[in-house]
């Protein structure tokens, strides 16, 4: 049998796809990002770093990793205890629970800021009762934080759900044979198995918390140095004319989406040399 | 699962953390001022001011932390429960409607301070591009075919609003109050105006930086910023009439009582009426209350024949019903 290239298209078309995919990416992915930078250190390096180092933007920062952290390890949880029930199991109303892990996607942040608002604001159910205990959740930090646990939901579940579907249940129910206590086989079968999908899931899911926008908005208030996230100052920087400040925190959360990035490919080189080596 | 118990506990303990934190902590006394977008700039330097004064007349430690956005939203945000000891908006109806929906601060508020309330003023002017090459000069050269006007949405807007009423007031005096002839300027106006934003700053966004339209209706003291941040890119325009618009300043009563800041934060908004604030809002671009503060800034803040809310449009309960609600007079002019 002669050699036949694996691809029949002629050279033509492939240089347009290729030169088209190109394009796209320098004007939809590189030219944006390379402006972030340069507009961050348009008036030189001396603004940019004072403009992370005033003290809002400090601030700002603090908050941003404070609801990252707490959303992030709650969501983690979340995640593997509802993919290893839908996977693991079948129970009635599962489809429905599937869908019910969606709809932080389904739904606009705007409304995933307002329903909290409907609920633990001045005039919300639970506002009065609140309000009489002295608690603040709207316009404070627990507000933030419940608002970015909502929309970050679904990142690890969605992430375990297709992994751990295709993997199935026989080294569990071996484990079982074999008479496996259920956390030892969590702890020695299950996650083993999940470990990397399960990390690129936290990856995407603290991505978002820190970078979320809509939501946190509207549950924030807005007071400069105590509610306001990154996304948040980036925003108010920016209304005021500082252009050069708020590229400047626009580049961190940049350089989070490069890290993330960065990660994610180190991840999949780790999963593939780890399916190799053995 | 140590990683779960601890973020409960950590959650938890944010909960009372923020609880208590509200309270005067350690002799130090805290104060949010809630604000529209364009006060930034001037209560960044009022509140400095203050603070200095206060601190050494009290000798405890003042914070006045402040919130700025479009006025309604910022109301409803103290309705929803933001918790502003005072409040700093664009119009009074913003704060009238505080007092209505959530009981936060008595009907009668305005009359609690001087001057309506508004311990500073501003008025509606147009801004053309350099060298004014559409040779705008006035309200009715905003009609003429091939002229793009930029204004945010009266809907949403409180700047927006005084522009509509401000447009409304020349024409009633051209026309000498033939309504069918005002509707028909306003309706005109409207046909030349591209875009609609939902805010001041968002306008100005379009105006200045994606140098959209050819005469933005803008706060004076927008204009002077854009003329700033913008330098010789826009010229100001001052037309035969405007409006005085009368930003007003209250304490929150209920929040502050609860807080303890209620003498705080009275003498806050006292604070903006005297000499050094006064000058300092003409600084801003505001105009001063006080006359002879004023005249030191007339060559920026020039003087001109100003229509009131109160004298012309009967306050703003009924400006509002007549010209913004739904079926008023902007629903009737306007077409999308």
């Amino acid at each position: 049998m002669e050699n036949r290239p694996v691809t029949t298209e002629s050279p033509f078309v492939k240089g347009l796809l290729i030169t088209s995919a190109v394009v796209i990416l320098t004007l939809f992915l590189l030219m944006p990002l390379f402006a972030v930078f340069a507009e961050a250190f348009r008036r030189g390096w001396e603004v940019f770093i004072a403009s992370l180092h005033e003290d809002a933007a400090l601030s700002a920062i603090k908050l941003t990793l404070l609801a990252a952290a707490v959303s992030v390890p709650l969501n983690t949880l979340f995640g593997l205890s509802a993919a290893w029930l839908v996977t693991k199991f079948r129970f009635k109303g599962r489809a429905f629970l599937l869908s019910m892990i969606d709809l932080p996607f389904a739904v606009s942040p705007v409304i995933a800021g307002l329903v909290w608002v409907l609920m633990f604001g001045a005039q919300g159910w639970f506002g009065p009762w609140l309000a009489e205990r002295d608690i603040e959740i709207i316009f404070a930090l627990p507000g933030i934080i419940l608002a970015t646990v909502f929309v970050t939901f679904p990142f690890v579940a969605r992430e375990l759900i297709p992994l751990m579907e295709a993997q199935g249940s026989d080294q569990e129910e071996a484990a079982v044979t074999l008479g496996a206590s259920g956390w030892s086989i969590f702890w020695r079968v299950t996650l083993p198995n999940i470990k990397w999908g399960l990390l690129y899931g936290v990856l995407l899911c603290n991505a978002r918390a820190m970078g979320e926008f809509g939501a946190v908005s509207v549950v924030s208030g807005h007071i400069r140095g105590k509610t306001n996230t990154l996304p948040l100052h980036v925003e108010v920087l920016y209304n005021e004319y500082q252009f050069s400040a708020a590229f400047a925190c626009a580049t961190l959360l940049a350089f989070l989406a490069l890290v993330t990035l960065g990660l994610k490919s180190l991840l999949e080189q780790v999963t593939g040399q780890k399916a190799g080596g053995h | 699962m140590k990683i779960v118990n601890k973020s409960i506990l950590l959650i938890c303990s944010l909960l009372v953390l923020n609880s208590c934190g509200k309270k005067e902590s350690g002799g130090t006394v805290k104060l949010l001022n809630v604000s529209y977008d364009p006060t930034r700039e001037y209560y960044v330097d009022a509140n400095k001011a203050f603070t200095a004064e206060w601190e050494k007349a009290n000798g405890k430690k003042l914070v006045i932390e402040q919130s700025h956005g479009g006025s309604g939203k910022q109301a409803r945000s103290v309705i929803d429960g933001l918790d502003a000891d005072v409040v700093t908006l664009a119009l009074a109806g913003d704060i009238d409607v505080i007092s209505r929906e959530a009981d936060l601060l008595p009907k009668d508020w305005q009359s609690k301070l001087a001057d309506n309330s508004s311990p500073y003023t501003s008025t509606i002017v147009l801004v053309v591009r350099k060298g004014n090459p559409k040779g705008i000069s006035d309200w009715g050269d905003l009609v003429k075919p091939g002229v793009q006007v930029i204004t945010p949405n009266p809907k949403t807007s409180g700047g927006a609003r005084w522009n509509y009423l401000a447009a409304w007031a020349w024409a009633a005096k051209e026309y000498s109050g033939d309504e069918a002839k005002i509707l028909d300027y306003i309706t005109r106006l409207f046909k030349n105006v591209p875009v609609l934003d939902t805010g001041a700053r968002g306008s100005t966004t379009t105006f200045a930086q994606r140098e959209i339209g050819d005469v933005f209706l803008s706060w004076e003291n927008e204009a002077y910023l854009i003329e700033k941040e913008f330098p010789g890119k826009t010229e100001i325009v001052y037309p035969s009439i405007s409006i005085l618009a009368e930003p007003p300043v209250a304490v929150v009563e209920k929040n502050a009582k609860k807080h303890g800041t209620s003498e705080v934060a009275r003498a806050y908004l006292e604070f903006l009426y005297t000499e050094k604030a006064q000058e300092l809002a003409g600084k801003h671009f505001y105009r001063p209350r006080n006359a002879a503060i004023a005249k030191r800034f007339v060559d920026k803040l020039p003087q001109l024949p100003l229509v009131t809310i109160d004298a012309d449009f009967g306050g703003w309960e009924k400006a509002q019903r007549t010209h913004f609600d739904d079926g008023g007079t902007f629903d009737k002019i306007y077409q999308p």
